[in-house]
Parts: structure tokens; C-alpha cells; sequence
């Protein structure tokens, strides 16, 4: 069971690793698409969309490196984006540990 | 499939975190009483397996991109009630920190990719490999199918929520407030792009996460031992 997890945290590490191949692929996401996509496509912001889209400043919205959307290379792209995988791993994988580790029966 | 803050409108958004309330609660309240010791490390590596693989786009013909979840084979691995807080964590993470889906949507979104994956992965598994050997390669094919469906399903949903804001949502002129396009646009876009492209990508990992259980120790899979004591106990439900 050991050497289980240990190559499931090492296929973990490769994801990482691999995860900003994810840039690379342009393109929309149905339902994601932000103010100025909608007005391309329809030619108005639907007015509660507007309102509420603001509503939360994320820390490294996107996945980037707070406020230089857009003007990062790609390598500060990529790094931002595996910096983005290991916050994610490292909390959601710490909070769970820890907790589940309280909890845990025997 | 991670709405963004305003494509529902708080009668919609509301009501998914009047929904997912009682639903974490009571998955909260099993899991501290059932988990085991040595099933921690595979929740929180579950969370973050499910947070790193959201994060893995990939493009499909036609000009879109999206990813796999994870969310299937969470449930067969963790058990479905298990699978809503690890997945849950993780879309409560990338909403917050990195702002992928949106605060609001959250609980939509938790329903969605974090209860309808698990426990469709789960039950369809389940379902298809009946009671065959633990080691069967049916059960492969039954993850791969419940993957495949536990996503499609899972878009399914997303896509009936957005479609049912025009008639929801809109203005005394008829405009709509927030997610513009109607049901006929939204299940159909929804629908195909995953089945058509990302739940090909959702089969695969489950099938071969899977078979890699399967050939080391198949002791991790929930239920597996409370299961054949119970089959021992009473004869098992014929098929």
C-alpha cells in the first residue's frame, strides 16, 4: 500500500510537471467566457452578469501571477501555472491530511 | 464546467447552497465517523489529484477547450460520500485562490463535478461490474463507462442550470439578467463537447487508475471488504 501511494504522489508530480501544457491549448470554454467575449457574441452584457462577475478578486486569478495577466511570457506563464499546482496540491492535500488524520479511526 | 460568478442568478445559486449545505454536513459528519487511518493519504492525494488534473486543459476540435475531473473514480476509490469533500475542497480552492468558478457558484459547482461525478462514477461501476471478481477486467470497462458518464451527466447538469437562466432571469423587456443562451443551446453544447471530447479523456483515467489498483491492492477500494463479508453472510443479489 506504501509503494501505492508513493507512485500515485509520483504520477501527482508528473501532472504538475505537465500541467502547463494546458496554455497551449487556446480556446473558449462554454459558459466562461468574460464581459468582452460577451458583447462580441452578443452584442450586450447581460445586466446581473455584469453585476456579479466582480464580486471576487482572486489572489492569482487564472492561475497567473497576480496582475500581470496577459504580459508574462510563457515561461512566467508556465511557472505561475505549476507554482498554481503546488499551492493546490500542498493545501488541498495538507488540509485533508491533517484533518482526516484527527478524525480518523485506529 | 466551473461557472463563473454571473451566469445564474441568485434564485439559482441560492438554491444549490440551500442544497449542498445539508449534503456536506452529512458527508462531513460519515466521514468522521467511518474513515480509517489508512484511507487518509488517499483522500487528501484525491484532493489533490482533482485539483491538478481540473487545471490540465485540453483543446477538442472545433475550437474548445476543458479538462477531465477526476471525479469518478474518486467515488469508486473513496466511496461516494467521501469523493463530495475531497472534490469539494478542491473546487472551493480554485474558486477562492485563483478564481476559477465563481464564489457564488460554488455550491453549484460542488453539486455538479463534486456529489452527480462521485455518485454516478460510483453506482455505475456498481451496476456493471455486478459480482464479478474484484480482478475481472469488467471492472475496467465499468470504470471507463462510469467515468465517461459520470462527466457527460455532470455537463448535462451544468448545462440545464445555465440554460434555465433566460427563463429564470430576465428584464421586463425579455432581455436576459445572466447565462444569455437558452436550453436548446446550452445541454446541447454542453453535452457534446464532453461526450464528444473530455469524458473520452475522464474513461481513461479512471480505467487505468483502476487497473493499477486492481494490480497492486485492491484492499483501497471502498467497500471491497465490508462487501465480501457481507457476501459471505447472505448469498450475494443475483444480477
Amino acid at each position: 500500500m506504501e509503494k501505492m501511494y508513493r507512485n500515485f504522489a509520483i504520477g501527482l508530480v508528473l501532472l504538475i510537471i505537465l500541467a502547463p501544457l494546458g496554455l497551449l491549448a487556446v480556446g473558449e470554454t462554454f459558459g466562461e467566457w468574460g464581459s468582452e467575449e460577451l458583447k462580441e457574441k452578443l452584442g450586450f452584457v447581460p445586466q446581473g452578469l455584469a453585476k456579479l462577475s466582480g464580486i471576487w478578486n482572486a489572489p492569482m486569478p487564472d492561475y497567473a501571477l497576480p496582475g500581470g495577466e496577459g504580459s508574462e511570457s510563457m515561461t512566467l506563464s508556465a511557472g505561475a501555472y505549476i507554482l498554481s499546482a503546488v499551492v493546490g496540491v500542498v493545501v488541498c492535500g495538507g488540509l485533508l491530511y491533517f484533518a482526516g488524520k484527527r478524525v480518523a479511526k485506529d | 464546467m466551473h461557472i463563473p460568478d454571473g451566469y445564474l442568478g441568485p434564485n439559482t445559486f441560492i438554491a444549490f447552497w440551500i442544497i449542498m449545505i445539508p449534503i456536506w454536513y452529512y458527508a462531513g459528519k460519515k466521514l468522521s465517523t467511518e474513515l480509517k487511518s489508512r484511507q487518509v493519504p488517499l483522500l487528501a492525494l484525491s484532493a489533490a489529484f482533482a485539483f491538478v488534473i481540473m487545471m490540465f486543459n485540453v483543446p477538442i476540435p472545433g475550437g474548445s477547450t476543458g479538462h477531465a475531473v477526476g471525479g469518478a473514480i474518486i467515488g469508486i476509490v473513496l466511496g461516494p460520500w467521501a469523493g463530495v469533500i475531497a472534490i469539494s475542497v478542491a473546487l472551493m480552492l480554485q474558486a477562492l485562490m485563483f478564481g476559477d468558478g465563481g464564489i457564488t457558484a460554488i455550491a453549484a459547482n460542488c453539486f455538479n463535478m463534486g456529489v452527480v461525478m462521485p455518485f454516478l462514477g460510483y453506482y455505475i461501476y456498481k451496476l456493471i461490474s455486478g459480482d464479478t471478481e474484484i480482478t475481472s477486467s469488467r471492472r475496467v470497462i465499468a470504470a471507463a463507462i462510469a467515468g465517461y458518464l459520470a462527466l457527460t451527466i455532470a455537463a448535462g447538469f451544468t448545462g440545464v442550470e445555465f440554460g434555465l437562466q433566460p427563463i429564470l432571469n430576465h428584464d421586463a423587456s425579455g432581455l436576459p439578467l445572466y447565462m444569455p443562451y437558452p436550453l436548446s443551446v446550452t445541454v446541447p453544447a454542453m453535452v457534446l463537447e464532453h461526450g464528444l471530447g473530455f469524458s473520452i479523456l475522464e474513461a481513461l483515467i479512471t480505467a487505468l487508475i483502476f487497473a493499477y489498483i486492481q494490480r497492486t491492492d485492491t484492499s483501497v477500494l471502498f467497500g471491497e471488504k465490508s462487501e465480501l463479508q457481507k457476501n459471505k453472510m447472505k448469498n450475494a443479489v443475483p444480477t
